[in-house]
């Protein structure tokens, strides 16, 4: 039963780092080690690649501003995407010390949930955007929530789970209508859609290369020009007193490389992996009674299907997938000791027949036809055989 | 990833006795689908009374799975009574162990045995069944403060923390985990006033009175329990506190000797007459 093949359906997770980004990070473990804030060359030299990094990350976002030297200052890199989040966030509150109240999305990734929960228990007033049942922002309710007491509003670009994609240029125009910044947690969009800020209302954009094949353990933050920053680790002088700590080198130069790449294949994203996720998500319905697919179809990440098998439990559908070598994840609470489903699942009203029973499955371009294939045939049985031992399950009706 | 032992995940992926018993004696049907498990529990009595066929359906994770597989393995062949006595820990006991977060898995198989048995004596759920007894305390998972107190008992929980592994109160909202707390502390008061007077009962027996008290637990709660391995106890002495007694039959060759002497000699006569009690081999 266990097949040796791996294959790697959760890439919202955590993707593969590309032998190509690995081969340009490579270098700077035992050759060029040295330090980019020595004086003498050797080290010197290393900071001359941090640069070319971030005009790599930079293209890929679409960030045309350069300062007099021709540099990109509107990027900091720093350890993760949750510490971009946290940045963003705290940054907003420090620069607007006179207003109290923060508002986010029910469907935030933890990252910046948990913050928002935080600053509760700080005293400042956080309000929660709730979605429908397609996990859709109710854009009135933001309109409403957001007031001239509003230091940040914050909305992924992009959903974990369900892959939906929010229309953030719109969401930093109600922000903006108040006065408040707006910054979006773009961890799953980038590299997975286009994504362009030379002529966006966005002011902080948060990434993290190990969505999008380089290692994990780097990330940046995206600060527009012109909105000052308060420094959420505060060192040395490194990224011009921005991010205190020596430079993460080699995980940069990877983050630069990886973001490169996702330039080049971002039309394989939207053609190849987008075809490999419909043919999954189409044949998985065409076979099997009682499935439904959560989020918003028609507007969702190309990559993303969040699958719900109703009447059966999400851990043991990924264990027994598991004995196939698939590796997929799930919002069902058993698999992380919770005891409530995804968060993300509960603010959208899925049923409960439904949410413990989700799976997500997440390609990338690594995955093949073949992947594919295996998984139409390893699913059907698996599903068949835990219903058959579910008390819900009623195979006439 | 959880660290499955080699047990849970034998029964997990060849499940012992799944389906449903036709014109079954007893069914336990317990947990539903907002909680994210559930069990359906169907057995046969045969005219001795004794279990003959039981078969499960169940909706959950892999250790719910494997817990229900375990109950069906652990009490087909058991008489009513036999069964009425099996506690989650016994459900633990034949897969293992089961990392804490998955404990309530075990609790709910021994939930639906009860139910079962309940159902086939014919007593209405309401009487048996601690989910409808008392107050609920955490509205997210319907949990009353009867069945807290007793999960608390049978597991020597102490903390609101185990009690959610346990049969998951506090784990939704966690508004009610103060509360949790509280009962607790209520419990283990009262456990432990409880226990100084059964000591101070017991140290002011005279030595006859002491003798046979000792001696009652030995023949009701203890023999029977070693007699089911071959084995068995003769009390030598009692002095103050301290219990002296004999193996026999295959306890006084075992090698795990200690292990019966501390585990269920010590443990039912600390339970059943005071906590202080020693236990001593001759
Ligand atoms: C939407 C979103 N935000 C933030 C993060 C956190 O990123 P990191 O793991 O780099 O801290 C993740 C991934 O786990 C994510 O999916």
């Amino acid at each position: 039963m266990n097949s040796k093949k791996l294959i790697y359906v959760d890439n919202n997770a955590t993707t593969a780092v590309d032998p190509e980004v690995f081969a340009a990070m490579k270098p700077f473990f035992c050759e060029q080690y040295g330090n980019p804030s020595s004086i003498h060359s050797f080290g010197g030299s290393v900071a001359a690649h941090i640069n070319k990094a971030r005009e790599q990350v930079a293209d890929l976002l679409g960030i045309t501003n350069r300062n007099k030297l021709g540099e990109v200052t509107e990027l900091i890199f720093t350890s993760c995407g949750t510490e971009s989040d946290s940045a963003a966030i705290y940054n907003a509150l420090q620069i607007c010390p006179k207003k109290k109240k923060v508002v986010m999305s029910k469907v935030e990734h933890p990252a910046v949930l948990n913050v928002g929960k935080e600053l509760e228990r700080r005293g400042y007033h956080v309000e929660y955007v709730p979605v429908d049942k397609k996990g859709r922002l109710d854009m009135e309710r933001l309109g409403e929530m957001v007031d001239d007491n509003t230091a940040l509003v914050s909305v992924m670009w992009a959903n974990n789970e369900t892959g939906n994609i929010y229309p953030v240029e719109k969401i930093a125009e109600i922000a903006h209508l108040h006065g408040a910044l707006f910054h979006t947690d773009a961890v799953q969009a980038v590299g997975k859609i286009p994504i362009n800020l030379s002529e966006s209302a966005i002011d902080m954009l948060s990434l993290s290369g190990h969505k999008l094949h380089a290692p994990k353990g780097v990330g940046a933050l995206y600060i527009k020009r012109g909105i000052r920053f308060r420094p959420f680790i505060t060192g040395g002088h490194q990224e011009k007193g921005r991010r205190g700590g020596t430079e993460n080198v080699a995980s940069i130069i990877a983050l630069g490389k990886a973001c490169e790449l996702a330039g080049k294949y971002i039309g394989a994203e939207n053609s190849f992996v987008r075809e490999l996720r419909d043919r999954l998500e189409k044949t998985i319905i065409a076979t099997m009674p009682d499935i439904r697919v959560n989020g918003d179809i028609e507007n969702r990440l190309p990559n993303t299907t969040c699958i719900s098998f109703e009447y059966i439990e999400g851990e043991s559908i990924l264990m027994l997938l598991d004995r196939h070598g698939i590796c997929a994840s799930s919002g069902s609470a058993c698999t992380t000791g919770s005891l409530e489903p995804s968060h993300v699942l509960r603010a959208m009203g899925v049923p409960y027949t439904a949410a413990h029973g989700a799976i997500r499955f997440s390609f990338s371009r690594f995955n093949t036809e073949d992947d594919v294939d295996k998984i139409i045939e390893a699913l059907p049985p698996i599903i068949a055989w835990l219903r058959e031992m579910s008390p819900f399950w009623n195979k006439d009706k | 990833m959880w660290d499955y032992t080699d047990k849970v995940m034998d029964h997990f992926l060849n499940p012992r006795n799944v389906g449903e018993v036709e014109n079954p004696d007893g069914t336990g049907d317990v947990g539903n689908m907002s909680c994210g498990d559930a069990l359906k529990l169907t057995f046969k009595i045969d005219a001795e009374g004794r279990i003959i066929e039981a078969k499960f359906k169940t909706f959950g994770c892999a250790s719910a799975i494997a817990s229900s597989s375990a109950l069906t393995e652990l009490i087909i062949g058991m008489t009513i009574e036999e069964a009425k006595n099996v506690t989650n820990q016994d459900i633990v006991k034949i897969l293992g162990e089961l990392p804490e977060e998955k404990m309530h898995c075990s609790v709910m198989g021994m939930e639906a045995l009860q139910a079962a048995i309940a159902d086939y004596r014919g007593e209405t759920v309401e009487e048996a069944d601690d989910d409808h007894e008392g107050r609920i305390v955490c509205h997210c998972f319907g949990v009353t403060d009867t069945k807290i107190r007793n999960v608390a008992k049978a597991n020597k929980l102490k903390t609101a923390a185990e009690i959610t592994n346990y049969c998951k109160a506090g784990g939704g909202c966690g508004v009610c985990l103060d509360d949790i707390q509280d009962i607790l502390d209520g419990v283990w008061q009262e456990h432990s006033a409880a226990a100084e007077q059964a000591a101070d009962a017991f140290a002011g027996l005279s030595i006859v009175q002491k003798v046979i008290k000792v001696q009652e637990v030995i023949d009701k709660e203890i023999k029977p329990i070693l007699e089911q391995d071959g084995g068995s106890i003769e009390l030598f002495d009692v002095a103050g506190n301290v219990i002296k007694v004999k193996l026999k039959g295959r306890c006084a060759t075992c090698p795990s000797a200690l292990v019966t002497l501390e585990h269920t000699v010590a443990e039912k006569l600390r339970e059943f007459i005071a906590p202080e009690l020693t236990v001593e081999r001759v």
